[in-house]
């Protein structure tokens, strides 16, 4: 008969344990699908929620900003160009905030279920990920509605600037995720947190506004600016400004890696600690 | 063949300041600055839960776990699923592991009694192949087929026992672990649950680490006992021997209460000394009078609830009493001594167990098991004579026998 062979040892050394999780992908699938369905059966508009959100923030912003403060969009209405930015922030904000809570909502089964934990932060990210897909939608019936131009190039910016906010959103959702565990007073701050990104990105804004270009360049450390930067490219008709989303890219990665290894570090001891 | 599951000088060490208070970042830069300025002396303030831990456990071997509440079992089984990493040693599980530590993990209020089932296995860890395999079978032992696709919330506790119980029932690894699960729920399902499983574990060789308090169910399904105390194996041998060392384990010559760790509760009222107030021994029918002297270590507790509980031999609970079921103690002080008095103790003539705790408004503060063993003897309360055997049943109570008269 052939059995695996599993060797239980004091934490040492590090791996990544990405063989382990594909193992585990079911499990992946259930979580996101526990949390999809659990979400939209609890509320009475359901679906409607993913909608109602970003068109009311559009709504809003439009207002604000295009009739009181006049930014100039260039060739996008501004309805559209904030819709853009919103919907890419709503995904950024949702897997972040959720990831980051995840740990401790599931405490019940962190404390006793073994499987590779991984899986919670980075199924909330899945859960945000079907949400946008819905807005995703509600954006193209949208343009289709504002006559808005759209560049073929679409089908390049488009998905690269998803990958990059999913990436920048996993990196920091795990990152806070074992900052929760660990210090039960961090969850406060974390609103503060998305607050000071939302606004340091273009979401509502577009960043070449900004004159200084020490500002700009410093903004572009915030991941979601080179998010946004890459998906108005085919609106706006104008080459992304390649510093930003270099800029971006990076600390998407240092996100990324500083994020999956401070989670394996403290992974071990979840279930002592929640 | 090689064991399924080799132990090798096992230990684990809790660090106590890591325990609930939680982190906070707070009191993590306070301390940094505190340690600018006094020099580290870090206490060690931390605990072996287990320690030298070797064991092999041969495939197809039922392992029972038994000691008494802090002698490790739970920790041992946590490290064997690998909730939380040992500190020192290793331990080398050969085969899938499935494990219980506690039915119906994962369960969601607002999902369906079978997305549940879905949830519910692949958390522990069947594969969607397999749940669908085995769907009717784990809806029928549930015996909740009617309500199937209606929201877990409607169910009672019951029912959602019954079915997290039939998932687990039909986990197929070749290792199971399994933690008290079996003491909830009602006698007759979990008897069908241990059916089901010595059903597979004969016909499959199914290897089986078991940790209970339910002496009879440890006889009943396990070959092999283990015996913790404070975190070292005492014994190991079959599982009758076992359990009767461990019942005979002579706590009369008390470990100080000082030195005892197994207490439960938030310890900020604790149990000081508990003794028998009786000068002659006790009788089936005579009077009982325990004294527990209590104090507190913070000024604001609200001390409100004492509670002696009796256990026979085999800790099948007995006699449960709460100062608050008469309501009898007003205006109780931080510490002191509190008298519970049984006029007429019916019990028969026997060894037996007692058990204290004492609570605060914030709940229980200090609970204490096996304080001490204490003997019944055997009392002629029927003045006729007789005397109720012990085998026959543990309580001796007042009655009377009358000839229905035939009143045609």
């Amino acid at each position: 008969m052939e059995k695996f062979t599993t060797n239980i040892q004091p934490p040492s050394g590090f791996s990544l344990g990405f063989k382990e999780l594909w193992q585990y992908r079911e499990l992946f699938y259930f979580f996101t699908w526990r949390d999809i369905k659990v979400k939209y059966k609890q509320t009475y508009l359901g679906i409607l929620w993913a909608l109602l959100q970003p068109l009311g923030m559009m709504l809003l912003f439009t207002y604000i900003f295009s009739r009181t403060w006049k930014i100039d969009t260039g060739t996008v209405a501004y309805p559209i160009f904030v819709l853009s930015g919103l919907i890419l922030w709503n995904l950024f904000n949702s897997s972040v905030s959720h990831a980051g809570e995840s740990m401790i909502q599931n405490a019940n089964i962190i404390k006793k279920i073994y499987f590779p934990r991984l899986i919670i932060p980075y199924s909330s990210v899945l859960v945000a990920l079907v949400d946008f897909a819905i807005a995703f939608i509600i954006f193209f019936v949208l343009c289709l509605y504002f006559k808005q131009p759209m560049d073929i190039s679409a089908i390049i910016y488009f998905p690269s600037g998803i990958i990059v906010a999913v990436l920048a959103a996993g990196g920091l959702g795990t990152f806070l995720a074992a900052l929760n565990v660990k210090y039960r007073d961090f969850r406060y701050a974390q609103p503060f947190l998305l607050q000071v990104l939302f606004f340091s990105s273009q979401a509502i804004y577009p960043l070449q506004a900004i004159q200084q270009s020490e500002l700009k360049y410093l903004l572009a450390v915030n991941p979601m600016n080179a998010v946004i930067e890459l998906f108005r490219v085919p609106l706006t008709g104008i080459p992304p400004d390649i510093t930003i989303v270099a800029i971006g890219i990076t600390s998407t990665l240092f996100l990324l890696i500083i994020g999956l290894f401070y989670f394996r570090k403290t992974e071990a001891y979840f279930a002592d600690l929640a | 063949m090689k064991p399924a599951i080799e132990i090798q000088n096992l230990g684990k060490r809790y660090k106590l300041a890591d325990a609930p208070p939680y982190l906070a970042i707070r009191d993590e830069i306070v301390s940094s600055v505190k340690n600018i300025f006094y020099s580290k002396k870090k206490q060690d303030n931390s605990f072996w839960a287990l320690q030298d831990i070797n064991l092999n456990i041969q495939s197809g071997e039922r392992v029972g776990i038994i000691g008494r509440n802090g002698a490790g079992k739970s920790t041992l089984l946590k490290i064997i699923s690998r909730i939380t990493p040992p500190t020192t040693g290793n331990v080398i599980i050969r085969g899938r592991v499935g494990s219980l530590l506690e039915v119906g993990t994962g369960f969601h209020p607002e999902l369906t009694g079978r997305e549940n089932i879905y949830l519910n296995g692949s958390i522990l860890g069947l594969k969607k192949m397999e749940i669908n395999k085995h769907l009717d079978a784990i809806i029928d032992f549930s015996g909740v087929e009617k309500f199937i696709d209606m929201p877990l919330k409607n169910y009672s506790s019951g029912m959602q026992l019954r079915l997290a119980f039939s998932v687990a029932a039909h986990l197929e690894p070749e290792i199971l672990l399994i933690d008290e699960v079996l003491a909830v729920g009602d006698v007759e399902f979990q008897k069908k649950c241990i059916g089901k499983m010595e059903e597979v574990s004969k016909n499959h060789g199914r290897t089986i680490v078991f940790v209970s308090h339910n002496m009879a169910s440890l006889q009943n399904f396990c070959t092999k006992g283990v015996l913790l105390e404070n975190g070292i194996i005492k014994e190991e041998n079959d599982i009758n021997t076992v359990i009767k060392s461990y019942l005979s384990n002579p706590l009369k010559q008390k470990l100080k209460f000082s030195e005892r760790k197994d207490r439960i509760g938030n310890g900020q009222v604790k149990i000081v000394n508990v003794t028998l107030l009786n000068e002659t021994g006790i009788r089936t029918g005579g009077s009982l009078k325990v004294e527990i002297e209590y104090t507190s270590l913070a000024n604001d507790v609200e001390v409100s609830e004492f509670g002696i509980s009796i256990w026979d031999n085999n800790e099948g609970k007995i006699i449960s009493l709460s100062s608050t079921f008469k309501n009898q103690l007003q205006q109780i002080s931080n510490s002191g001594k509190v008298i519970c008095e049984i006029p007429y103790l019916p019990l028969v003539n026997g060894t037996y167990i007692l058990n204290a705790f004492v609570s605060s408004l914030f709940g229980i503060e200090d609970y204490i098991e096996r304080i001490f063993e204490f003997e019944v003897h055997e009392n002629d309360i029927f003045g006729t004579g007789k005397i109720v055997n012990p085998e026959w049943g543990k309580i001796a109570v007042e009655h009377n026998w009358f000839i229905q008269n035939d009143t045609k």
